[in-house]
């Protein structure tokens, strides 16, 4: 008898050949280059966990992190107020909604490095309607050798490609919303602020924990825009981590260090995820225990 | 606490050509409970949410204690209204929702929680007090939106919409007693609306029937039961509801499948569509005399039995109580002072 549960593994053998060469042999490909050491002609040393150690303790990768968790923080700071306030702005119905939805999706259909492309272009001091129109009012701007000018650039150009996507679900949240919900705010004599706070906030708090998650891990591994915008400069002010991580695999051609990296990097990114969900979703966890307590 | 005056209102949706709400003349007295019955898509919601405010008719006035008010806002007028499907405040506890409309009208602190304790007791949910309300089972949820309505003093009026769609069959009847405990308290007007007859006839003084976007009769549970002044008032109230057979006027009788059935009094036929109506309650199973019924189902509902078959291509229900036999080729036999006769579905009267 026990011979035909043995079929059970051709079932699921398609997926899991799927799943290896997707995921698990490229992914240990990094593993297996993160602790070992090579000196070319495809010789290969164990070295057990330096690169880890080398990278955590590197003044270089703590910039980087640095760099990219800050980016991250402006981005979610203004993408998702941003993204509710026009979510709650955009009409419910009516010939408008169409016109809004299909506006707002505009910036999503658009390719990474086209968007970087023209931001490039728009930003330029000669001949960018941007730069070119900051510069004609006098105001100093130069995305290539300023600082500032170089962040400000790259914010922008996020919010302006992103920021769509929060107010799409932010909006697919608030239309799910029953009529009688409002009319009952109505009867108890609720503001606009106490009809946000306690209805609209609280009922588009699982749409909203998508968007932080996504733009949160999308900006944390922004590659694209910035490296065809700016190219991680001027200096290496906007070198964040993942231009950082293709500039020592490729540019450097550090294979191990690069393998120890992005692991970190992996890592980071799922911590942070998962501390993201867990505060947001603690609020649900907690009525989950109250409901209990009321069952007994 | 208010009458409420309805000045010729009637109501069309922008996306209908046909009216919601024909035009309605009614006044509700101060203190009273009201129901309005009728089937879903009858327009009892229409003129709830007229009434509140949710909704501006596109016809006529309303008026509470003669004081125009039909364009003030909700928030103006002074409604309380509890809604078919609970709502509370999720992120709220049981006792912030009951504070929340005290808190938008600005009240003083003490004040709120004099109250909302009052509420809270009066509602048998003083252990829940300080629990997430969404963590509460639909029937406390909706006595919470009751309790939003209650803690007010401003309240001219409570309005409720098919309140107990939701809950438990054993719940329901626990919470219209509680409905009427509160309305012999306080007096509020109060303004019930459901589909369901029993609700209906137990809740309120005064019935008044929807059918169409038209109201088709007011009265006391007695009166829809006994004369229906529209044949929909007679089918839908009751169970089985009333028996409609179509008939002929011939002098002071009514011909039915070739029987006549005296109606004490001469009709003069106005070519009208006739039809009596009779209550399954109101007609006899008899083994001798009367018209043939040809029975097609007999279910037994516990304290009574429903005889149901056909006299000709008319369907005719009768109630037969327990322990009485039913006959094997049984006739049927009219109470016929008890029978109303209608003239294009409208019921003539006596006069």
């Amino acid at each position: 008898m026990k011979v035909q549960n043995n079929k059970a593994w051709f079932m699921v053998m398609p997926v899991l050949i799927l799943v290896a060469i997707s995921a698990i042999i490229p992914l240990m490909t990094v593993v297996n280059y993160s602790v070992q050491d090579s000196f070319g002609n495809n010789e290969f040393f164990w070295v057990g966990t330096e690169w880890f150690q080398e990278v955590l303790a590197s003044e270089r990768f703590h910039n980087a992190l640095l760099r990219t968790l800050l980016f991250s923080g402006i981005i979610l700071a203004i993408e998702i107020p941003l993204g509710i306030v026009i979510a709650l702005a955009m009409p419910k119905r009516g010939w408008g909604v169409s016109v809004c939805l299909v506006l707002m999706a505009l910036p999503l259909l658009i390719p990474w490095n086209v968007v970087g492309t023209i931001w490039q272009v728009f930003g330029r001091v000669d001949i960018g309607l941007l730069g070119h129109g900051l510069a004609s009012l006098g105001i100093d701007y130069n995305y290539t050798q300023n600082n500032l000018d170089a962040w400000m650039t790259l914010i922008l150009m996020d919010v302006w490609h992103w920021t769509s996507l929060v107010v799409l679900l932010c909006y697919s949240g608030l239309v799910a919303i029953p009529e009688v919900y409002y009319q009952a705010a109505r009867i108890d004599g609720a503001s606009r602020w106490a009809v946000f706070r306690f209805i609209q906030l609280p009922k588009i708090k699982r749409v909203l924990l998508i968007a932080v998650l996504l733009r949160f891990m999308d900006s944390f591994m922004i590659y694209t825009e910035p490296f065809v915008v700016t190219g991680g400069g001027p200096g290496n002010i906007t070198t964040f981590l993942s231009i950082d991580l293709v500039q020592m695999a490729v540019g450097q051609f550090d294979l191990g260090p690069a393998a120890a990296m992005s692991l970190i990097y992996f890592l980071i990114i799922l911590l942070l995820c998962w501390i993201f969900y867990t505060v947001m979703t603690s609020y649900d966890n907690d009525e989950q225990s109250s409901s209990n307590k009321g069952v007994q | 606490m208010a009458s409420i005056k309805l000045q010729e209102i009637a109501h069309r949706y922008p996306s209908s050509d046909d009216y919601a709400l024909r035009t309605l003349k009614q006044t509700w007295g101060d203190g009273g409970a009201y129901a309005l019955l009728g089937p879903s898509g009858c327009g009892k919601t229409t003129l709830l949410n007229i009434i509140s405010g949710l909704v501006r008719p596109s016809e006529g006035r309303v008026l509470f204690d003669g004081v125009d008010v039909t364009d003030l806002s909700t928030e103006q007028r002074n409604i309380a209204q509890v809604f078919q499907f609970p709502v509370v405040y999720d992120t709220m506890t049981v006792a912030e929702n009951l504070a929340f409309p005290l808190r938008n009208r600005k009240l003083a602190k003490q004040e709120i929680d004099l109250r909302v304790a009052d509420a809270l007791a009066m509602l048998g949910l003083q252990h829940r007090a300080n629990d997430r309300a969404r963590s509460l089972s639909a029937d406390d949820k909706q006595k919470i939106s009751l309790g939003r309505g209650l803690v007010r003093t401003d309240v001219e009026a409570i309005l409720f919409d098919e309140p107990l769609t939701v809950i438990d069959p054993h719940l329901k009847w626990q919470l219209r007693t509680e409905l009427k405990k509160i309305h012999q308290r306080f007096q509020h007007t109060m303004i019930y609306v459901t589909h369901d007859q029993t609700e209906a006839l137990t809740f309120a003084d005064q019935v008044i029937v929807m059918y169409q976007g038209a109201v088709v009769q007011i009265g006391t549970p007695q009166q829809l039961f006994e004369s229906p002044e529209h044949t929909f008032v007679g089918r839908f109230i009751g169970s089985p509801g009333m028996n409609v057979l179509p008939c002929n006027i011939e002098g002071a009788d009514a011909v039915f499948a070739g029987n006549r059935i005296p109606l004490q009094r001469v009709i003069s036929d106005t070519g009208q569509r006739y039809e009596l109506g009779v209550r399954p309650e109101h007609i006899q199973l008899s083994a001798s005399a009367g018209i043939p019924l040809n029975v097609t189902s007999v279910e037994d509902v516990g304290r009574h039995k429903i005889v149901r078959g056909r006299v000709e291509d008319t369907l005719i229900n009768t109630i037969v109580n327990d322990g009485v036999g039913i006959p094997e080729n049984p006739r049927i036999v009219f109470d016929t002072d008890k029978i109303n006769l209608y003239a294009d579905d409208y019921r003539v009267g006596n006069d």
